[in-house]
């Protein structure tokens, strides 16, 4: 999002008390847009002569003309800007005749912080759509903001076609690949490439969240909804608001969440956890997976309802291994970035260790490439990376306890072993290995290991 | 060269030791931060009917402490802070100039019925406390998403970003520090 400045959108506070015009003013100014304040109706309007003001924040109750005849009077000569009423005292009457006479929005003091945001970001998003005609634009030249998907192979080539088509549409997206293949990323691409891109899209990793705090965080709960919910608590649903809700390893979701989401997909709406008042569900969804969903289907831990919402629009991620021409041009865009994030003067990589890095069968995918790179521009000394500065697995890959050489080497293989012997089920080889089925996922996910 | 005054407000937050968070002043900022023992005295602060600090009288006292202006001061309390037209904040800092706090209140895994999470805690006051030094040499927030400058509104925000600033900030501190 570099092409915003914020700057160039002003924002008016319209306020007779000094510590709201202040407050108001710091919060904003911080998020970079340009503020103007005015204590009362006719300074209000005397600043809107001297300069074009985007968006208004306004109080109601003020002494002289109030906040509603403001609203009117600035109605019969600019019907472009955007006014949103802040006020201390909220009537249902109020806010419908403020809404009516053509308010944006409507919120009362004190507001949270969240919801203020989110009230100007809305009104931020209107103008860009203004300004920059977006919602008129249809299709995409060039996918934008995707610095780290790379690739020239024909593989990757059709995924950055399929992106861009499905992009610009509001369609469900199941993405699949291996573990470090950058579904995230592909994700994100999505998301940023479409209109929803002024809003956020939240990440939930289905597998490192246990199946009793899913509920919560994904629909958050009202202060009281059990014990220890002290206050009142937002779930992801809610903060991909307008924005996308990306469902990484979809596939470790429990059944009774299953359930829970599909709901939410048919009715577009849902509860907060011990609440009554329904909530709109406003989202795109993209969801990623690195199991196979219809196996899934088959042994019953999938539900089949549920991998038919989803499995709308599917987008493929090859395996490293199945790009391996891609490899040079990734290993050099990696090289590049951590050496200027590291501030190294590590400029190439030579031909011996180009070499194994092509012929290495990268099981952990981009991710092992990016943290084998990083690794040997830390560890560099001469300028240019030779197989000494790669990992030790890379020249022989270890299949045998023998080769490790870190103490993170026979945890890996340790619990691949734990895992093939427990024929992958999480839960028990969690069990057999003492620690947490949420550890065990964090560490096949640090790993990269997969079932074969 | 600059350095930090760490500074408590009220009392000590509990389950923090600041370490992480003078740590991150160092490998990040380049900034030296002592941590000064005896919390400073935030009554006058208390707003009663919303049993809630007044961040920015707070920042005011901050300044006064630092009149040289030599160093940045950091505050960092338990109590819930707020300014008038919001429900809370997490922190509060000046643009450009000396002072800045954050809460420890919302911080805590606790408030949202979560699990206690000391490590958790601790990133996040990190995170809080470098973001609000960010803004006093000069930085708003960034829309990189790996940014600590990102803006937090949300507790899940402030986890859903790094301990570290993006290249662009970077720079900027670079020519500013
Ligand atoms: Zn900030
Ligand atoms: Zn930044």
């Amino acid at each position: 999002m570099t092409a915003f400045d914020p700057s160039e959108i002003t924002i008016m506070v319209v306020d007779d008390e000094l510590s709201v015009r202040q407050s108001l003013e710091a919060w904003f100014q911080d998020d970079g847009y340009t503020m103007v304040t005015a204590e009362n109706a006719a300074e209000a309007l005397s600043r809107m002569q001297e300069q074009r003001i985007d968006i208004i924040l306004l109080d109601i109750k003020m002494p002289g003309m109030d906040g509603l005849a403001l609203q009117d009077r600035i109605r019969e000569f600019n019907t472009d800007v955007i006014i949103i009423i802040i006020t201390a005292f909220a009537t249902v009457d109020t806010a419908v005749r403020a809404l009516k006479a053509g308010a944006f929005d409507y919120t009362t003091k004190p507001v949270d912080p969240d919801e203020l945001s989110l009230l100007v970001r809305n009104a931020v998003d209107r103008i860009r759509l203004q300004r920059e005609n977006i919602a008129l634009r249809e299709s995409i030249d060039h996918l934008q903001y995707v610095d780290d998907i790379i690739g020239e192979s024909a593989q990757m080539q059709k995924v950055f076609e399929l992106v861009k088509t499905v992009a610009p549409t509001d369609s469900t997206v199941l993405i699949l690949g291996e573990s470090g293949t950058g579904k995230e990323l592909i994700a994100r691409a999505i998301h940023m490439n479409s209109t929803r891109k002024y809003f956020p899209i939240i990440p939930v990793n289905c597998g490192a969240i246990p199946e009793s705090l899913m509920e919560s965080e994904l629909f958050g709960h009202e202060k009281g909804a059990f014990t220890g919910a002290q206050y009142r608590r937002k779930g992801k649903l809610e903060m991909a608001r307008g924005g996308s809700l990306f469902l990484d390893e979809i596939g470790t979701l429990g059944l009774k969440s299953q359930v829970d989401l599909l709901r939410v997909l048919e009715d577009r709406e849902f509860h907060r956890v011990g609440g009554e008042r329904s909530v709109k569900a406003d989202f795109r969804l993209i969801c990623a997976t690195n199991v196979n969903l219809s196996d899934a289907v088959q042994r019953g831990e999938f539900r089949e309802d549920l991998y038919y919402r989803i499995n709308v629009f599917t987008i493929v991620l090859p395996s490293l291994r199945e790009r391996q021409a891609d490899i040079p041009l990734l290993a050099n865009h990696f090289l590049d970035k951590h050496r200027k994030a590291m501030n190294k003067n590590v400029e190439a990589i030579s031909p011996e260790a180009m070499n194994l890095l092509k012929s290495y069968d990268w099981p952990g995918n981009v991710r092992e490439l990016v943290n084998a790179i990083e690794r040997a521009v830390v560890i560099n000394k001469s300028g240019t990376i030779t197989p000494d500065d790669l990992p030790m697995q890379m020249a022989s890959r270890p299949k045998e306890a023998h080769g490790e050489q870190t103490l993170a080497d026979v945890e890996r293989r340790h619990i691949e072993v734990m895992l093939e012997e427990n024929d992958w089920n999480i839960s028990r080889t969690a069990d057999k290995l003492h620690i947490d089925r949420v550890t065990l996922y964090n560490k096949i996910e640090k790993y990269g290991l997969k079932r074969p | 060269m600059h350095s930090v005054r760490i500074i408590t407000l009220g009392s000590h937050p509990r389950d923090v030791s600041l370490d992480l968070l003078a740590r991150g002043i160092r490998d990040i900022l380049s900034l030296d931060s002592v941590i000064e023992p005896i919390p400073l005295d935030i009554d006058a602060a208390l707003d009663p009917s919303r049993k809630q600090y007044h961040s920015t009288e707070l920042l005011a006292s901050l300044v006064e402490l630092e009149s040289s202006g030599e160093h940045r001061v950091l505050g960092i309390t338990p109590y819930d802070l707020f300014i008038p037209v919001l429900t809370f904040v997490f922190g509060q800092a000046q643009l450009n100039n000396r002072a800045a706090l954050f809460s420890t209140f919302r911080l805590h895994n606790e408030f949202y019925g979560l699990p206690h999470s000391p490590a958790r805690l601790e990133e996040r006051c990190l995170k809080e406390g470098l973001h609000e030094l960010g803004h006093t040499f000069g930085l708003r927030h960034c829309m990189e998403l790996p940014c600590v400058m990102n803006s937090s509104t949300y507790v899940e925000d402030i986890d859903l970003k790094p301990a570290d600033f993006c290249l662009h900030c970077r720079e900027h501190l670079r020519s500013v520090c």
